[in-house]
């Protein structure tokens, strides 16, 4: 019980991962329409995790999240397309395991690639700030969508038509599994010594640099490892829906995610998760009036500035007593 | 005995702005110096020099041995140099044991992977730092806040954390900027005590820029002082109190000129 209670951490996770397979396992008897709704809130629930981390905990403006997660999308896809086959026949044929081992292969080139982006547009933007790193992020977003759209439409990437005939693999556990590892990544990551250096760096760069904190380390971790899960939300999410487009990884996909950061309250990893899970299910609902969508989430934001600046669940200080020795 | 810091002929040059020029100034082991001097002075330019915020036009500046320009502000301060900051810089997001928490980041054994695995190696260094943490807030009586968000912590008590939490980083030589700023009375008295017994209790040398001349006069062993960027005089409380280019430099002199019309 005493060991239970000191690796409570990674207790939560197992927990989280099995619940997730479980689910998972029994997915056949919820109705197809929830659970695609489920599934593509556990996906923006990646997303929100874990641009929480670049924008809410290191206080790095990014709008480019939707790049990576196209990056992730597109080398994921491309991966399980052109060389799921040989993969499958090296392991085989098709089972529940080499479909397994395959879409496990595909995500983490997906996530890699979009962590080599991400610190590709780290390292030499981090030395801007606010505004003007923003502005870069963004350029990058749309960058991305423009190299896609621009690929040649018999290519593997289909140029403005996108990919198609994408296998299915995105599981409920898959998605959950994945989310579960993120929220457990981040947080850990926060809560530790080595982790207060993200929000010092937020709060004051000079003030850290002067207390021995490498600012421009942490600053590139953070877009490293946000950019690596936005790739794996995008493979995710590839698979979950087994088409893509350029369309969908534009700057209108960063500032959802976005949206959910600020709502859920900057830096907030509960807040961010609960937003997430909101955002998905009004934007479920808004679908017949698709035209108010985004008049609805800008009133949403404006109401949320007025009324609850902090965001939803804003960060509570941990309360520290000297423990007896 | 070899000195903590030497600063040989430093000039640092913004445009056509001389900030800086041609300082020559040691400081020895256990020493209290302060470094005085009129507004815009070039006193805290000395400080980030010294600190590595800004690099030196020419000149060396050497900490126990070792060429500080050229080294970034993080590698500098785990060399043994902290400073706190003329206008308060804490971490205005996180509580009083965090403030003081980060700066104990560099002295972590683990890294990125341990925060993540959370194993028995990194638990019981976490429960370390938060002992070695909660020794230092308790010396200066700040045991109590550890919990407390550092912006709702009085002025007094936020100067206090930033020097607690420069202290954190275990340093050899202590820069103050101005700590005095903003105090009454009875609050500089105390932060003179506290000084005193900072440079006693953790055995580091101390260098003072301050402009409250009791403060000054009243702690520092050796003062120097600066004006338009060059050091005009050297030496005890009782030499520069006497020194005629420095009450020039502060009062003006009497046919209305300054030492550096002559």
């Amino acid at each position: 019980m005493q060991l239970l209670l000191k690796y409570r951490t990674q207790a939560f996770l197992l927990l989280a991962l099995l619940v997730s397979f479980v689910v998972s396992q029994a997915s056949d008897n919820i109705d197809g329409y929830v659970l695609q709704i489920m599934l593509v809130a556990g996906i923006n629930i990646i997303l929100a995790v874990s641009l929480n981390l670049v924008n809410g905990h290191t206080g790095q403006f990014s709008l480019g999240h939707a790049g990576f997660m196209g990056v992730g999308a597109y080398m994921s896809a491309a991966v399980s397309v052109e060389m799921g086959p040989s993969i499958l026949g090296l392991l085989g044929g098709p089972s529940t395991l080499s479909h397994g081992v395959t879409f496990v292969i595909a995500l983490l080139v997906g996530g890699l690639c979009a962590a080599v982006c991400g610190w590709m547009v780290g390292v030499p933007s981090l030395r801007l700030r606010g505004d003007y790193l923003a502005i870069v992020t963004l350029g990058f977003n749309e960058i991305i969508r423009v190299v896609f759209q621009n690929t040649s439409s018999s290519g593997p990437f289909g140029g403005a038509l996108g990919m198609r005939g994408i296998p299915d693999y995105s599981t409920f556990f898959w998605v959950f599994g994945i989310a579960a590892i993120c929220i457990y990544v981040v947080a850990s990551m926060v809560n530790s010594t080595y982790g207060r250096g993200f929000l010092a760096v937020r709060d004051d760069e000079v003030a850290s640099e002067s207390m021995g904190v490498n600012t421009v380390r942490y600053k590139v971790v953070a877009f490293v490892l946000g950019a690596f899960f936005a790739g794996l939300a995008g493979g995710l999410y590839a698979h979950l829906f087994g088409a893509i487009d350029p369309k969908g990884f534009g700057f209108l996909k960063s500032v959802d995610i976005i949206i959910m950061v600020i709502l859920g309250g900057m830096g907030s990893t509960l807040g961010v998760v609960v937003a997430a899970i909101g955002l998905t299910a009004l934007n479920e609902q808004l679908r017949d009036a698709e035209k108010f969508r985004m008049i609805v989430f800008s009133i949403l934001l404006i109401v949320m500035m007025i009324v609850r600046p902090q965001g939803l669940l804003p960060v509570t200080f941990e309360k520290k007593r000297r423990k007896s020795a | 005995m070899s000195s903590v810091l030497e600063l040989n002929d430093v000039s640092i040059q913004f445009g056509g702005l001389r900030a800086v020029g041609g300082l020559t100034f040691s400081i020895q082991p256990g020493e209290l110096v302060g470094l005085i001097g009129p507004n815009g002075a070039g006193k805290t330019t000395v400080f980030n020099l010294i600190t590595g915020v800004y690099q030196p036009t020419s000149g060396s500046i050497k900490f126990g041995g070792v060429s500080v320009p050229g080294h970034k502000p993080h590698q500098i301060t785990k060399l043994g140099i902290a400073r706190t900051f003329q206008n308060i810089r804490l971490f205005s997001s996180l509580s009083v044991f965090d403030n003081v928490r980060t700066a104990k980041m560099m002295h972590l054994q683990h890294g990125i992977a341990h925060s993540l695995f959370r194993g028995p190696a990194f638990l019981d260094e976490e429960a370390m730092i938060e002992n070695e943490v909660f020794d230092l807030l308790d010396i200066f009586d700040l045991g109590k806040e550890a919990s407390t968000p550092c912006k709702s912590l009085c002025y007094g008590d936020q100067r206090r954390l930033e020097i607690v939490r420069a202290l954190a980083t275990k340093p050899k030589l202590l820069l103050l900027d101005e700590p005095a700023a903003g105090m009454n009375p009875t609050e500089k008295e105390e932060l003179m005590h506290l000084i005193q017994f900072i440079k006693d209790k953790f055995q580091i040398s101390v260098l003072l820029v301050e402009h409250d001349m009791k403060v000054v006069m009243g702690i520092c062993q050796r003062i120097a002082v600066l004006e338009y960027g060059v050091k005009i005089a050297e030496g005890t409380p009782a030499e520069i109190q006497s020194n005629p280019k420095v009450i020039a430099a502060y009062l003006g002199t009497e046919d209305g000129k300054g030492p550096l019309d002559a």
